[in-house]
């Protein structure tokens, strides 16, 4: 995994709450056995309409995602954020996120920076009124700035210090190996097991 | 102080606790489908990894199998090639599955209890949020992504930050009518969609006892669409008699150490929930949801809300594209909403009493006309005891359709789906806009319910059945 310091990008507003992973993926896109290529079905109800804001040449090449609240709720698909990252997205900021979704960005290096809702608007107001707008998301400073704007933003510690770091997951756990070991031996006899 | 009962089964599994980090919790059991899982497996193939513990691992294929002509190929190329991956990766890698076709085949968190795999303080994940299911025994079950499988699949354990709490206290029994399913979507519409954000829901109170573990399933299985990591209930007297004798179940001094551990499971009296939410059960009644997301949902008795209701302008607007999407005008009595399908199953409600009650309801009755039916088993073993009780016929000479085990309509990733326009009645879990197939609107509702409505064509309680 790369390591994510800061990110400059222009951003795209997504005025919508409570957009969940089907929304972001529908179930059909899920069948695929590949890691990559999800990008043709990000948002993929919508993308037939013109005006949607990622179907608008002047949000063309964007990679920061300015999202409504309640973002990524629903189905623990992962591939919501495969498919965000295959568009070209290292960074979805918003005021509120589903925490399967959240977790499962961590784990695959796409930041998700909680911001209030007020930053949100802010940020909504600067995009539109010029799509060219550098955002930078500084994850070190936990800061996203544009134009005039600073704001602060949360992210879970551990995801943080993981993506500064650009560790994977398991190679962390498997350090503990011995620990996993002496756990197990104490497992009680009844636990069940699936081969019998 | 004390300890609520999710704070008992964690405390129970860390492996390794360390300041400023996730605590890192061992995975009793890990089911696998074929949808969230190529991935997973592929990352372990390119890393030269192993499963760690292929006997805590079991997988099914459910997802993305046809209801019919099940012995015939996947006609969808796409399904057929994830249903053969699972196949490949879990003979390759030793994991045990059960192949459509199987006499245990099903799906994933249907098949789990009923083996008797899931037991009281068992940790259980899998990649698919309708995990919290298994919270019925008192398990701390939840979903996870693929990498956290890959995770699983990798080392049996998950670096995992402590969840939050939250009782959700049932005061007195149901009414009669009032299911598990009516109670979690008036848990939903009053908590929202986002209201168990970081929490694990623990169901108690008199209303929760006094429901059946099949009950306690529908209701643990929907603490997703709350927005919580889990549901759970604690193991009691009903939760013993529903393992007891079950294939995967402990037995002899097994079953009596198990026992004695499981009584333990319980919230301590001087415990504290980081919050709390009471119900009256007298209150509730069967239940519907109008819009697109779970939160949205009426009494049956009630009416179609109105923009003009919303507490704010975010909801606001959200109703008015739900009703734009649904095609329904404010103020529609929900009784006076026809529908075209009728679709009883999924992980919500597709265990053996829930079909039980489809068939009491239709038992003498038809299908209304230009109304389509399915009705389909949570797994074969389901299927296979409904059929011993004769349940298949009352469905048929009702005019019902009787399928074989799978997710089938609840998730429009297989041949069953709703058209573009077409209304459904649903026992399953979401009526997110095109989960049921594109343009589809799904309406959620009680096995209960649904049958009460195919009857009538329109929205109905079986208490409106003559």
């Amino acid at each position: 995994m790369d390591a994510f310091t800061v990110h400059t990008g222009t951003a795209a507003p997504l005025r919508r709450s409570n957009v969940d992973t089907d929304q972001i993926i529908p179930a059909e896109y899920l069948k695929r056995i590949t890691r990559h290529g999800f990008e043709d079905g990000l948002f993929s109800a919508w993308r037939s309409d013109p005006d949607f804001v990622l179907n608008r040449p002047e949000y063309a090449g964007v990679s920061v995602l300015v999202a409504g609240p309640d973002f990524g709720t629903g189905s623990s698909r992962e591939h919501a954020v495969w498919a965000l990252q295959d568009y070209g997205f290292m960074v979805v900021i918003s005021s509120r996120f589903a925490d399967i979704f959240r977790g499962n960005s961590g784990k695959a290096g796409l930041l998700t920076a909680l911001v209030d809702q007020d930053t949100v608007e802010q940020l909504w107001a600067l995009i539109e009124a010029d799509p060219t707008t550098a955002v930078t998301v500084d994850l070190e400073a936990q800061t996203v700035s544009a134009g005039d704007l600073v704001a602060p933003f949360d992210v879970d510690p551990y995801v943080r210090w993981r993506l500064l770091q650009g560790l994977d997951d398991i190679g962390i756990t498997m350090q503990n190996d011995d620990a996993i070991a002496a756990f197990e031996s104490s497992r009680p006899a009844y636990a069940p097991t699936t081969i019998s | 102080m004390g300890k609520t009962l999710a704070e008992k089964v964690w405390d129970a599994h860390v492996v390794r606790r360390a300041e400023g980090e996730p605590d890192l919790l061992y995975i009793d059991l890990h089911l696998v489908h074929e949808v969230t899982s190529p991935q997973a497996f592929d990352a372990l193939r390119s890393a030269g990894r192993v499963v760690r513990r292929p006997d805590l691992t079991l997988a099914t294929e459910d997802h993305n199998v046809p209801t019919i002509d099940i012995d015939k190929p996947i006609a969808d190329p796409i399904s057929r090639a994830q249903v053969e991956a699972l196949r490949q990766n879990c003979a390759e890698f030793g994991v045990p599955l059960f192949p459509l076709g199987s006499q245990d085949q099903g799906i994933v968190h249907v098949v789990g209890p009923q083996l008797g795999l899931t037991q009281p303080g068992m940790t259980v994940v899998c990649g698919d949020s309708h995990t919290s299911t298994h919270g019925a025994f008192g398990a701390l079950a939840f979903g996870i992504g693929t990498s956290e499988v890959e995770h699983v699949l990798a080392t049996q354990t998950l670096p995992l930050k402590p969840f939050k709490t939250m009782a959700i206290t049932v005061n007195g029994p149901l009414p009669d009518g009032v299911t598990a399913k009516d109670l979690i979507l008036a848990v939903i519409a009053r908590i929202g969609t986002g209201g168990g954000q970081g929490y694990v829901l623990e169901y108690r109170g008199e209303g929760v006892q006094g429901l059946s573990m099949e009950g306690r399933m529908t209701l643990c299985n929907m603490s997703i669409e709350a927005g919580a990591r889990a549901g759970m209930v604690a193991p009691d007297e009903t939760t013993f008699a529903y393992l007891e004798g079950r294939p995967h179940a402990p037995k002899d001094a097994d079953w009596d150490a198990a026992l004695a551990y499981w009584q333990t499971l319980r919230t301590d009296d001087d415990a504290t929930f980081d919050a709390e939410v009471v119900i009256e059960a007298s209150e509730l009644s069967p239940f519907v949801t109008w819009g697109t997301n779970p939160g949205q949902g009426v009494p049956l008795s009630g009416s179609v809300p109105s923009p003009e209701d919303a507490a704010d302008e975010v909801e606001r607007v959200a109703i008015e594209r739900a009703l734009e999407y649904m095609d329904l005008a404010p103020g529609t009595p929900i009784r006076a909403i026809p529908v075209d399908t009728v679709f009883v199953g999924s992980c919500t409600n597709g265990r053996i009493e829930d079909l039980r009650a489809a068939a009491s309801i239709l038992e003498g009755r038809k299908v209304a006309d230009g109304v389509r039916m399915l009705v389909v088993p949570g797994s074969v073993k389901v299927r296979l005891q409904a059929m011993s009780e004769g349940l298949d016929k009352v469905f048929v000479d009702a005019g019902a359709e009787w399928r074989e085990a799978g997710c089938s309509m609840c998730l429009a990733m297989n041949p069953d789906k709703l058209t573009p326009g077409e209304r459904s009645a649903s026992t399953s879990n979401r009526n997110f806009e095109g989960r049921q197939g594109p343009g589809g609107r799904t309406h959620l509702v009680s096995p209960q319910v649904a049958a009460a409505t195919a009857v009538s064509g329109h929205f109905a309680s079986p208490a409106d059945l003559a």
